[in-house]
């Protein structure tokens, strides 16, 4: 077992990348995220990688795009108006089948918004990161430890699906020290990517990455044979941590930054005989629906919480499917709740 | 029987769309052959841009990538930085390159992205009918400048090659037409010197060829071409803008 080490989020998911094989990084600067391409600019030209600061967002997503064409483990980061800039070339990645790491270290907004922790972009991550019929795996990690163990699923099931994948974190993960325990290094960036294209060598057919066609039918064939791989993952990817769930009566749903206030929360009803637990989703999506389906039966009520108006309690009400109440807690804009707050909701939910 | 003409290795046997009279078919040829010439079809991969060239993908033997509209020199750049052993172009039109893609034609030029560009300048956006570029001469009527380009209003044409020029990136900036037979023969090699001159490893190369669009331009095709040495020519002057080898350009 390695030591543990103290580190930023932000760059303990950027060491994370490198331990993970990723030699290639393309960004634009914004805040919170800065620490991550910070470090990888450091790092990246000492390890015979790419460090490149692209002229925009949309330049740097698209230069994400050619690097996985060519078969390579590749990563980008922004915080949220960088990510509406990237939605372009992330909807061009999922209709191409191209694997990246895209991280989102969340600030409040719309527009240009603030600088401090936010939760805003949920729908974007989940509903709508991009035009047309597609998805992301959208991972949500709660403590610097799950930003950097999740690194490594992210560009596994990535290259496992075919998709982009991208991790939720927001401005708390991506500034706080925690002490990580980092993963031993890939030796070598595993598969051979036969779809890549980066030279037929005389060898093979020619390769064509590709989200264009003009036919219909065909357009159609290939959005539902990517909906059968999503179902698959729907199937078997979705992941949540559940805390003191078993006998809860009032669950409270929330991830990240979020989570983390909760989890107090529910530490406190716990003292005071509330019986409260917390259902933590790890994955945004797929969401952990059968989970929170399952806990509807024994549950009494659900409280979401959020850094935002409230998004994720959509997904939460369909799990429940009218079962049970669901109430939503959440403060936006930059603001976090406190477990104070949180508390108060659980007691006015359970009171009411 | 000696075979003294044929199609070059680097074509597929697709039939290309392009409308009858259009120079895309010429210009095409000229990168296969090139791609022939110098045994590059096996580690080439070519990026096809949003125009009339996005089919451009099913006409190349190499490897290819449809990029999304004017971000083909970033895609190139991913490409390039992932595997600098492979040769990479991109082939992009007037709107592609220096309307949507501006930015990322600025940038991957100055910072001497190890890429060949050929930039197809016609003047006008084809594939969605005929509407104006950031290319359209002064005056010239398109659908969306039904009076004539009023550069009171939409501006003054750009000149890529010549802005591109003053860029320390750029190895080589040229200028071609391809509307005779020696222009096509000048044509050739100047994207050959564009590919020969990454495959040296020396930075970004372009090679602007003046194109013509008969449907477009509502001419037929040996008036557009016509058309295009009266009113292009002039605004576009054919040339050497740039060039960190010049003694190689001499015949």
């Amino acid at each position: 077992m390695a030591d543990k080490v103290l580190m930023k989020g932000n760059e303990a998911l950027a060491e994370a990348a490198i331990l993970a094989g990723c030699r290639h990084f393309f960004g634009y600067p914004i805040t919170p995220q800065t620490e991550l391409a910070a470090y990888m600019a450091k790092k990246m030209p000492k390890l015979g990688g790419t460090y490149l600061q692209a002229e925009s967002e949309i330049a740097a997503i698209n230069m994400v795009l050619g690097a996985s064409s060519a078969g390579v483990r590749v990563m980008t980061s922004s915080s949220s108006p960088g990510i509406s800039l990237k939605s372009e070339g992330i909807s061009y990645m999922a209709g191409s089948d191209l694997p990246a790491l895209i991280v989102n270290v969340q600030r409040g907004g719309p527009g240009l918004g603030g600088i401090q922790p936010g939760q805003a972009d949920y729908w974007q991550a989940t509903k709508a990161p991009g035009h047309g019929d597609f998805h992301l795996i959208v991972f949500a990690p709660s403590t610097v430890q799950e930003m950097v163990d999740l690194v490594y699923k992210a560009f596994e099931l990535g290259d496992k699906f075919r998709t982009p994948v991208m991790i939720l974190a927001d401005g708390m993960l991506g500034q706080m020290m925690e002490p990580v325990t980092l993963p031993s290094a890939l030796t070598a960036v595993p598969d051979e990517k036969p779809w890549a294209a980066s030279g037929h060598a005389n060898k093979r057919k020619k390769n064509i990455i590709n989200s264009l066609y003009l036919d219909p039918n065909l357009l159609e064939k290939t959005i539902l044979e990517r909906r059968k791989r999503y179902d698959q993952i729907t199937a078997e990817e979705q992941r949540c941590e559940e805390v003191q769930c078993e006998d809860a009566e009032i669950v409270v749903v929330a991830y990240g930054a979020s989570a983390r206030v909760s989890r107090s929360a529910v530490n406190q009803a716990r003292a005071e005989g509330i019986k409260a637990g917390l259902l933590r989703p790890i994955t945004l999506w797929p969401f952990p629906t059968d989970a929170i389906a399952r806990l509807a039966k024994s549950a009494a009520a659900f409280l979401t919480v959020e850094m935002s108006m409230g998004q994720m309690v959509d997904d939460v009400r369909l799990a429940v499917n009218g079962a049970r109440p669901v109430a939503f807690y959440g403060r936006t804009g930059g603001v976090i709740p406190t477990p104070a707050e949180v508390l108060t909701a659980m007691k006015s939910l359970i009171g009411g | 029987m000696a075979i003294v003409f044929q199609k070059p290795k680097a074509l597929t046997d697709d039939v290309f769309h392009y409308c009858p009279g259009c120079t895309h078919g010429i210009i095409h040829r000229l990168i296969a052959e090139t791609i022939d010439e110098l045994e590059i079809e096996g580690r080439t991969v070519g990026i096809a841009p949003v125009g009339c060239a996005v089919l451009a993908y099913n006409y190349f033997a190499c490897d290819m990538v449809e990029a999304a509209h004017g971000r083909a020199p970033a895609v190139a750049t991913g490409i390039k930085r992932a595997r600098p052993d492979n040769i990479v172009f991109t082939y992009q039109g007037d709107g592609d390159l220096a309307a949507i893609g501006m930015a990322e034609t600025v940038h991957a030029a100055t910072r001497g992205e190890n890429i060949t560009v050929i930039f197809v300048n016609n003047a006008i956006y084809g594939m969605t009918g005929g509407q104006m570029a950031p290319t359209s001469l002064p005056g010239q009527v398109t659908q969306t400048s039904p009076y004539g380009r009023d550069t009171e209003s939409a501006g003054f044409p750009i000149r890529v090659c010549e802005l591109l020029s003053t860029l320390d990136g750029v190895a080589l900036a040229q200028r071609v037409t391809v509307d005779t037979v020696k222009n096509v023969r000048a044509a050739k090699k100047a994207i050959r010197r564009a590919f020969e001159n990454q495959v040296n490893k020396r930075g970004y190369s372009i090679v602007e060829v003046l194109s013509s669009c008969p449907t477009n331009w509502g001419l037929e095709p040996n008036d557009a071409l016509e058309w295009l040495r009266d009113n292009m020519v002039p605004y576009y002057p054919i040339g050497v803008y740039k060039d960190l080898y010049p003694e190689e350009g001499q015949t």
